[in-house]
C-alpha cells in the first residue's frame, strides 16, 4: 500500500474569487459531458458520410453516450484528463493575483461533484493523488493581455489517448515544409489511429522544440472549421485535412472515409537555422471550452450557445 | 459484419468461429486492468489477486463514486490504448487464462500470438463512449488492489450486453488493425508525395 500523500492545503478566497471558482465548476461540469458547439455540428456532419455498417455503429454509439452523459449529469468519457487552462489576461482582471489559486481550487472542487477521474500522478515518487492535482498540475499557461479589465480562458480535458501521439522536433530548414509533412503524416498511420479519430490535428510551427509544442496544443483551441490568417499555412491545413482524410482511418481507426475533424496550425516566427514543428492531437470526445469574463465577472461562453452557469 | 453473444465463463470453442470485424456483446464478469497491473503480473511475478480465467479483461481506468454504504458506483468507463499493455500481453493471458481482452485501438505480435496459442479475442469498444458503457455495468463485485488509485484498480464489473465490441484480433491471430495499417500507409505515401511537392515555401 502506497503511504504517500499529497498535502493541498486550500487558499481562503476573497468573495469575489469564490464567485468565480463557483462559476467555473460549474462550467466544467458542462464541458466534461457535452462537447462544444463547433465539434457536436461537425460530427454530425461526418456521421452522414461514414454509412457502411460497422462506422454507423460506431457513430450512432457516440450519439447516443453524448445523450447519456447529458441526461445522467456525468462525464461523457471516462478519461478527463489532466486539466488544462490557457488564458489570456489583462493586468487589470481584478481576480489576477488570485487566479493561479481559483483555478487549482475549482480543479479539486469540480473532481468531487463532477465527479472527475483522479488523474494526476506524482512523477518519481509514483502514486496518484487522488485530488486531481499535483506539481504542475493543473498546467495553467498565462498570457498577459495588455492592461484589459477581462479574462478569456480555454480550458481542455485532453485524456491520454489523444495526449499520447503529441510529438514535436527541430528541422533543419533544408528538409523544409516538405519535412514538415512526412513529419505529421507518419505519426497518424502509426499513434493518431489510437487516439480515437475523427481528430482535431493541431500542428505548431516555430524556432524551437518548447514554442511549437505550444503552437500545436494552441491550435486545438481553434475552432475545428476554422482558417489559419496565413494564406500558405491556411492551404497547408487544406493539403493536410484532404491527405490525412484520404488515408481513411475513419472512426476509432476501424477504416472509413474520414480522420479528421480539422487540422489547425498555429505558427510563430523561426531561427534561420531551423524549423521547430509539434504535433498535438485532439480527440473526437474534444473537451474544450472557452469562457470570457469582464471585471464584474459577466461571462460569455461562444463555444456552448444557450448554456447558463 | 457478424453478431455474436457471449456470457462468460467463456470456452475455447465458444470464440473459435469469431472472426476479425464481427461484432460481439458480452454478458458476464469484465475486470479493468491496464498498466501497472500488467506489469505487476509480468515483471514482478505478483498473482492478480482476481481469477479472469475464461472472463474479460478492459483496458481502462473508470470513473468509479463511492456510495455512502460503502459500495461501488460505475460512473464512466471506456477503453484505453491497449498497444500501451502490449509489451505485457502475451505473458499476460498465458499465466491468467483471460479469453477477452477488450481495449482500444490495436495491439501487435505478442498479443496475436496469446490469441492462437491460448485461444482468446483482442476486441475494440469505441472509446470516448463512457457514459454508454457505464450503464452496461450492472455493479462492481470487488475491487482489488486500489493502492494503484482509481484509474489502476482493478474494478470486478458483472456486465449486460457490454458492447458493441469489434473484433481486432481472432483466435488464428489475424489482426484487423494491422491489416488496415497496411492499406493507410500505402495512401500516406501516396499523399506525402502529393503534398510535398506543394509547400516549397522556402525559395
Amino acid at each position: 500500500m502506497s503511504t504517500l500523500t499529497y498535502e493541498y492545503e486550500p487558499k481562503t478566497l476573497s468573495p469575489q474569487a469564490t464567485k468565480l471558482r463557483d462559476m467555473l465548476v460549474s462550467y466544467m461540469k458542462i464541458v466534461s459531458r457535452r462537447l462544444p458547439d463547433d465539434v457536436s455540428k461537425k460530427l454530425v456532419e461526418l456521421s452522414k458520410i461514414e454509412v457502411d455498417p460497422l462506422q454507423e455503429l460506431v457513430y450512432s454509439t457516440m450519439k447516443e453516450n453524448q445523450m447519456l452523459a447529458e441526461k445522467l449529469k456525468r462525464p461523457s468519457c471516462q478519461d478527463t484528463g489532466v486539466v488544462q487552462f490557457f488564458l489570456k489576461v489583462g493586468s487589470n482582471f481584478p481576480l489576477l493575483a488570485e487566479l493561479n489559486d481559483i483555478l487549482t481550487d475549482t480543479v479539486v472542487q469540480v473532481t468531487k461533484e463532477a465527479p472527475l477521474r483522479h488523474n494526476a500522478v506524482q512523477t518519481f515518487d509514483e502514486f496518484n493523488t487522488g485530488l486531481n492535482i499535483g506539481k504542475g498540475v493543473p498546467n495553467i499557461i498565462t498570457e498577459i493581455d495588455g492592461d484589459s479589465d477581462k479574462l478569456d480562458m480555454y480550458v481542455y480535458l485532453a485524456g491520454g489517448g489523444c495526449s499520447l501521439p503529441g510529438i514535436a522536433k527541430v528541422l533543419m530548414p533544408g528538409e523544409g515544409y516538405e519535412g514538415i509533412v512526412r513529419f505529421v503524416m507518419d505519426q497518424m498511420t502509426s499513434y493518431g489511429i489510437n487516439a480515437c479519430p475523427p481528430l482535431l490535428v493541431g500542428i505548431g510551427v516555430a524556432n524551437s522544440v518548447e514554442m511549437a509544442a505550444m503552437n500545436s496544443k494552441l491550435a486545438l483551441m481553434r475552432r475545428v472549421d476554422s482558417v489559419s490568417p496565413n494564406a500558405n499555412a491556411a492551404k497547408m491545413e487544406r493539403l493536410f485535412e484532404d491527405g490525412i482524410n484520404y488515408i481513411g482511418l475513419g472512426p476509432q481507426g476501424l477504416g472509413g472515409k474520414k480522420s479528421v475533424m480539422g487540422v489547425n496550425i498555429v505558427n510563430t516566427a523561426r531561427h534561420p537555422s531551423t524549423i521547430g514543428v509539434g504535433l498535438s492531437l485532439g480527440c473526437w470526445s474534444h473537451r474544450r471550452g472557452r469562457i470570457i469574463l469582464d471585471k464584474d465577472l459577466n461571462y460569455e461562453l461562444p463555444l456552448n450557445k444557450g448554456v447558463e452557469l | 459484419m457478424r453478431e455474436f453473444h457471449l456470457k462468460t465463463p467463456i470456452k475455447d470453442e465458444d470464440i473459435a468461429d469469431i472472426r476479425i470485424g464481427d461484432i460481439v456483446y458480452l454478458d458476464g464478469i469484465i475486470v479493468t486492468c491496464r498498466d501497472v497491473a500488467h506489469r505487476r503480473v509480468v515483471e514482478e511475478k505478483r498473482p492478480l489477486p482476481v481469477d479472469v480465467r475464461g472472463k474479460a479483461i478492459l483496458h481502462a481506468g473508470p470513473i468509479v463514486r463511492q456510495k455512502e454504504d460503502g459500495s461501488y458506483e460505475m460512473v464512466a468507463v471506456g477503453p484505453t490504448t491497449s498497444s500501451r499493455m502490449e509489451k505485457f500481453e502475451e505473458q499476460f493471458v498465458k499465466e491468467t487464462g483471460v479469453k477477452l481482452i477488450v481495449g482500444k485501438g490495436g495491439m501487435g505480435p505478442g498479443t496475436e500470438r496469446a490469441c492462437k496459442n491460448y485461444k482468446a479475442l483482442h476486441l475494440v469498444y469505441p472509446a470516448g463512449n463512457a457514459v454508454y458503457a457505464a450503464t452496461k455495468v450492472e455493479r462492481i463485485i470487488d475491487a482489488q488492489w486500489k493502492d494503484l488509485g482509481m484509474p489502476e484498480t482493478l474494478w470486478v464489473n458483472q456486465v449486460r450486453d457490454f458492447g458493441p465490441l469489434i473484433v481486432s484480433i481472432d483466435t488464428n491471430g489475424d489482426n484487423l488493425f494491422e491489416k488496415n495499417k497496411v492499406e493507410f500507409n500505402r495512401r500516406k505515401e501516396e499523399k506525402i508525395k502529393e503534398i510535398s511537392k506543394q509547400v516549397s515555401f522556402i525559395k
